[in-house]
């Protein structure tokens, strides 16, 4: 039971990261209908920005916020200089390019910092909290920052006019610019959040997994199962979707299938998901008048 | 009195099908002004060439400056409000974020509050639905929403495209209505694009005819209504 009890709270521990993860995927998508194949690589390489900071001398939370303004302009100018002139491109054409991105995010990471895996620190304390050895402190905190950002998001949504004009324009572009709304740069900013999430669960999972050019490819996949589980257009949908992946990737993986295949959980599931219910079990299910 | 808007030549086209083949008419500031004309006439066209949402060659005046190949979110921002063919509502928005993006671009935060008030007063049934989500709404209280939403901007010039497209007669008086006190009493400019031409007719001060994107006819609301060619072929008695 002990161990059970262990296994499931390691999973919701791992799926705080998918969760972020996913939220980044899932606010690209509804700004601009695009599944970003790149997001986890700029998560990546924003870590290894915070590392640089760390080495530099730098104390941990500042290298940390430091690193999110550093990753929202790097996705400001992502969307600006590279997604922006194939915006009313093919679909494919458009997937070909975040493939590019991903490639090229990893190939400088790898140049830059060299494939030798790397330690990140975590934050929070050495000790287990509360005296237990089910989970750790970085885990516990891991899971408190996603649901901080969470918050946080949601917040900015809902309350505030910019929020509110991010929704506006990802729905109807054409009216948001009758209202005014600078729908281009509502793209941008979109771009930068993400991005900027995206960094905020590469410094989180990094002290787990370690820190090198492709720790976040099993990550990705499992982000995407997340996202689709939840319904790609439902952040909070995604959040509880990563907690379930984690659980169930933990669980099957420790008692059913082995730690080998436990990266097929997510592939299993993307398929199951699109096949049974495409819009996941939070998602909105798109009625059409015609 | 002035011309608040000024229009020299308008061209416009979709892809290589022309729709607009030198359109000038002019809109005198207080006044309410009506395009009339047919079905792929022109008119929608006109509009949006207006606010930039289609390619134009020609010259556009608007309050003293030149205004055609601006952006349309730098044309709003003159005080241009669209009511955009088909509404724009934001569906998956509720009533009231609905109407507080139409004062997006404003900065005085305490008078959007009356303005609000304002809006209410005018249309009573869209305060009993302001939390609800605008795409429930019915065709009706979508089209106050979006006459409302343009107001939200305390617009100089408001542009309706259609305003009586798909609705009972009934609510179609009544939004007539409302747009004739707001032109009174706010001093709002109106241009109004419409199929109905009686209706416009007795809305409107002035009139421009357009029959394939041109203008053929212009004059005051009442000696367009005398003329015999518009009787027959467009009021139709």
């Amino acid at each position: 039971m002990e161990t059970f009890l262990h296994q499931v709270i390691a999973g919701l521990a791992t799926g705080g990261i998918y969760a972020s993860v996913a939220l980044a995927l899932v606010m690209i998508y509804q700004a601009t209908h695009h599944v970003n194949f790149a997001q986890g690589e700029i998560a990546m390489f924003s870590t290894y920005i915070a590392w640089s900071l760390i080495q530099a001398g730098m104390p941990y939370w500042v290298a940390f916020f430091l690193t999110i303004v550093i990753a929202f302009v790097l996705g400001v100018l992502v969307e600006r200089i590279i997604v922006r002139p194939v915006e009313q491109a093919p679909v494919l054409s458009v997937v070909v390019v975040f493939i590019g991105l991903l490639v090229i995010f990893n190939s400088l990471a790898g140049w830059i910092y060299t494939y030798t895996i790397k330690t990140f620190p975590s934050p929070f304390p050495e000790k287990p909290p509360f005296g237990t050895h089910l989970v750790s402190s970085h885990e516990i905190g891991a899971v408190g920052v996603t649901l901080v950002v969470l918050a946080l998001l949601y917040s900015f949504f809902r309350f505030t006019p910019l929020g509110l004009a991010m929704r506006a324009a990802a729905q109807n572009p054409e009216s948001s610019r009758l209202v005014g709304i600078r729908v281009g740069w509502m793209l941008a900013l979109g771009w930068g959040l993400a991005s900027a999430i995206g960094a905020i669960a590469g410094m989180m999972v990094a002290p787990i997994v370690f820190l090198d050019p492709n720790m976040m490819s099993g990550i990705l996949l499992y982000a995407f199962a997340a996202a689709l589980v939840g319904g790609i257009d439902n952040p909070g949908g995604a959040v509880l979707g990563g907690f379930i992946v984690g659980v169930l990737e933990n669980v099957l993986g420790a008692y059913v299938i082995g730690n080998d295949l436990k990266l097929s959980v997510a592939l299993v599931l993307i398929i199951g998901v699109l096949v049974i219910r495409p819009s996941g079990l939070f998602g909105r299910v798109h009625v059409t008048r015609v | 009195m002035a011309a608040l808007l000024q229009v020299a030549g308008l061209h416009a086209a979709y892809g290589l099908t022309r729709v607009l083949h030198g359109i000038d008419f002019a809109l005198e500031e207080g006044s309410i002004t009506a395009l009339l004309g047919a079905n792929g006439a022109g008119k929608t066209t006109t509009l949006r060439a207006l606010c930039s949402m289609v390619k134009v060659e020609g010259e556009v005046h608007f309050d003293g400056a030149r205004i055609d190949g601006r952006a349309t979110e730098d044309i709003v921002r003159l005080g241009i409000a669209h009511v955009p063919d088909g509404r724009g509502t934001f569906t998956h928005l509720t009533t009231e974020e609905n109407l507080r993006l139409g004062a997006y671009v404003r900065r005085d935060k305490s008078s959007i509050a009356q303005d609000f008030e304002r809006i209410y007063g005018y249309f009573p049934r869209l305060k009993e639905r302001r939390h609800q989500q605008a795409g429930t709404l019915s065709g009706g209280e979508q089209q106050m929403l979006a006459v409302s939403r343009a107001l939200m901007l305390r617009p100089k010039l408001l542009l309706l495209d259609e305003p009586s497209f798909g609705l009972a007669p009934l609510i179609v008086r009544e939004i007539f209505a409302i747009m004739r006190e707001i032109n009174k009493t706010e001093k709002v400019s109106i241009l109004l694009v419409e199929q109905n031409a009686a209706m416009a007719l007795d809305l409107a001060d002035h009139a421009y005819l357009i029959e394939t994107g041109r203008v053929v006819l212009s004059g005051t609301s009442e000696d367009i209504k005398k003329d015999e060619a518009v009787r027959r072929s467009y009021l139709g008695y």
